[in-house]
């Protein structure tokens, strides 16, 4: 036996086990999840074979197309408002604690702690906060004399979304600032240095070598945003439940999917045709836009 | 040595006798598998299956109880994989379609269960598919939307049950002067809004409207129906406050402990609110109708009932424990153990609280939308639910939610289509 033969089986004993389970437990269950989307359904009985049917239903019939649409600009609402309060914050947080301000190793700790909480432990606690009549918020707010700005905040359809994702930002900020703050510690102490002998003030340093240097952080926390957005479940479903309270003005894609794949109380439905079409088209378009986004911005890291 | 195989030998002995005995139990016993979504009714049921074994020698129930949420979903899975249990708990109407429809159930009827004619009309429809009209399950209890109020401080207060709407707002006018929370009840969680519809509209609404609403006569946009959401509307003020912020479990603490006077739900929260708080004195009436002196009416559904395993290998057993569980004798059992009314003819019930219930369950109409429109997409249960929600938060108008309810049920309800 050659050696180059040798290598080649050598290579192929090692690499056949870790394929064999990634194709029995992550490929396998994804392929067959589509394939339920191109049959007709009743309750977990497989029926007719029914091509694109279930994919066009969810454009065509408005009681499909009507909370799927309202569900999907929900999503974006949250990538968006996250973007900003979740990653922008975890920046701004990271900056800080590079700067190692007095107590910072406990700073450190402090935000990164909501991070380790479960989300069913999370989704409870806010929701005893912002309970209307005996929450801590509105008692905080009435103590302060703004007693007219203490609203039913998970009640309220114009302020429900963005309690969640207040809560959701609270729960997950110290995930984006302990990927920042890794990475602006890498950054050489030179550059910032020589760029405050050169006069530069501390936003210009901020805008125009932290960041710049910090862009690989920035990808990996955008890209697991982007996921974590469009995959959001637990929080809305645990604080506002399984229809998005107050009427579909929490509904997010997460939801849908599971009302339409499992049903629920209030509609005796079980229906995985058209759950498995949503879920994937919903896949196609994650990974389209992940794979879209990661390569864009990847093109922005600049190497050290 | 002898000693040694003396020993042996009666240890042969006894091995052949304990062999021989599990072997003679095994071929005299039937066990019989029990699933359930009502785990904290275990200790009951263990009672009831006693009585059954004693009374079927050779016949043993294991009872197996599940999450709730999830029932539907694991039962459903078992008897796809054609496992599953031989007896099982199913829920009605819908949900019934989709575990009876693939065929995974026994169908009843005079022959193999008798029994089947212990039960009302409307309690066997709520087990029948209505593709084929059998029945597959014999239902166990029924439900009624009514208002539970706390006798305690309606006496404190001197007032009585209302026998009219205005009545209704009298009093809720009167409690509300006095610093009582006259409702509990609040919207954040969804189906709140169905139940409260029903608890307190029922009367309003009325029987001839739902036979309307199935003839074709009438749909959601019928003055009854949205005059009677008007009504409601008028009643917000007297809810919890904020109550768009107030979900199920706040607003059953606020009643359970003594801080509203009443609470527009389901029969079954008598046991909730008397098990949170066992010194609570409850009473429960029906919703109030326009006129003093006018029919009132409660709303009725059934929960679910008992079903046979059609691939189980122990159908002779399993159809026994089915018919036994349709006997009165079952029924008064279960209804002095769990403070159900049984739906079983002939049952009489020990406790006030069931037998006030019963005396409503005379005068009734159905659970609208559980009882006819929650078997396809989008289900009038969401519809209703979403729209009064929206309306009690003032952003949309009862003319407006009866419309969006008959648009959204026209997609596949004949009648409707015009």
């Amino acid at each position: 036996m050659g050696s180059a033969t040798r290598h080649r089986l050598w290579v192929t004993f090692l690499v056949t086990p870790p394929l064999a389970v990634m194709a029995m437990f992550v490929v396998y269950p994804i392929l067959s999840a589509f394939s339920y989307a191109f049959f007709s359904w009743h309750g977990l009985s497989r029926e007719a074979f029914v091509g694109l049917e279930n994919f066009a239903d969810l454009f065509a019939k408005p009681h499909y197309a009507q909370p799927i649409m309202r569900a999907f600009g929900h999503n974006l609402i949250v990538l968006a408002a996250l973007l900003v309060v979740q990653n922008g914050g975890g920046f701004l947080l990271a900056w800080f604690l590079y700067r190692e301000p007095f107590g910072f190793r406990f700073h450190r700790v402090a935000v990164f702690l909501p991070v380790i909480l479960s989300s069913v432990i999370v989704a409870f606690l806010w929701k005893l906060l912002l309970h209307p009549n005996f929450g801590a918020v509105n008692g905080a707010l009435n103590a302060a004399g703004l007693g007219n700005l203490a609203l039913p905040w998970l009640g309220d359809s114009r302020t429900a979304l963005a309690a969640l994702i207040f809560a959701n930002a609270w729960h997950w900020i110290g995930f984006p600032t302990l990927v920042f703050l890794a990475g602006m510690q890498r950054i050489p102490r030179e550059v910032l240095e020589s760029a405050e002998l050169d006069g530069a003030s501390q936003i210009q340093v901020l805008r125009r070598i932290v960041w710049p240097l910090a862009a690989p952080s920035a990808t990996v926390t955008f890209t697991l945003l982007f996921i974590g957005a469009f995959n959001w479940f637990e929080l809305p479903y645990l604080m506002t439940g399984l229809e998005g309270s107050p009427f579909g003005s929490t509904d997010v894609l997460g939801l849908v999917f599971y009302r339409l794949a499992f049903g629920n109380q209030s509609a005796s439905v079980q229906d995985f045709g058209h759950g498995s079409a949503l879920a994937t088209l919903l896949f196609l378009f994650m990974a389209a836009v992940a794979t879209a986004a990661t390569i864009r911005l990847r093109r922005r890291e600049i190497a050290l | 040595m002898i000693a040694i195989t003396r020993r042996l030998s009666i240890a042969a002995a006894a091995a052949v006798a304990l062999v021989g005995g599990f072997s003679g139990v095994a071929s005299a016993q039937t066990e019989l598998t029990f699933w359930t979504w009502r785990q904290e009714d275990r200790a009951a049921y263990q009672i009831f299956f006693q009585a059954f074994e004693k009374a079927n020698p050779g016949i043993k129930v294991r009872f197996e109880g599940f999450e709730p949420a999830n029932y539907q979903t694991i039962l459903s899975t078992a008897l796809a994989g054609g496992r599953g249990p031989d007896v099982m708990q199913v829920r009605a109407y819908g949900n019934l379609e989709s575990i009876a429809k693939p065929g995974y159930l026994m169908a009843l009827d005079k022959t193999n269960a008798p029994e089947t004619a212990n039960f009302p009309d409307s309690a066997l429809a709520a087990e029948s598919l209505r593709a084929d009209g059998k029945v597959y399950a014999l239902p166990f209890a029924s439900q009624t939307m009514l208002v539970v109020y706390n006798t305690e401080l309606f006496t404190k207060h001197g007032v009585t049950p209302p026998q009219s709407w205005d009545e209704l707002v009298a009093l809720c006018k009167a409690l509300k002067a006095k610093g009582v929370m006259p409702f509990a009840n609040g919207t954040a969680t969804a189906w709140q809004n169905e139940t409260i519809v029903q608890a307190l509209l029922s009367s309003l609404l009325g029987k001839e409207f739902e036979a309307d609403l199935l003839s074709g006569k009438a749909d959601f946009t019928d003055p009854r129906f949205v005059g009677a959401l008007t009504k409601l509307n008028e009643l917000k003020d007297y809810f919890a406050p904020n109550f768009s912020g107030i979900d199920y479990a706040s607003s059953q603490q606020l009643f359970a402990a003594g801080s509203a006077a009443m609470f527009a739900g389901g029969s079954y929260e008598v046991a909730a609110f008397q098990k949170q708080n066992p010194r609570l004195k409850l009473g429960v009436f029906a919703s109030p109708p326009a006129k003093a002196g006018e029919p009132s009416l409660v709303a009725v559904f059934y929960d679910g009932g008992y079903a046979v395993n059609a691939r189980t290998d122990k159908k002779e057993a399993a159809l026994k424990l089915v018919r036994w569980l349709g006997t009165p004798e079952f029924g008064t059992m279960l209804s002095s153990a769990l403070q159900n009314v049984s739906p079983i003819k002939g049952v009489r019930a020990e406790a006030p609280a069931v037998q006030q219930v019963m005396k409503l369950n005379e005068s009734a109409m159905s659970y609208l939308m559980l009882v006819h429109f929650r078997y396809q997409e989008p289900s009038g249960s969401v519809l209703l639910q979403a729209g009064v929600q929206k309306m009690l938060a003032g952003q949309t108008t009862p003319a407006e939610v009866g419309a969006e309810i008959t648009k959204g049920i026209a997609t596949y309800y004949a009648p409707f289509k015009k």
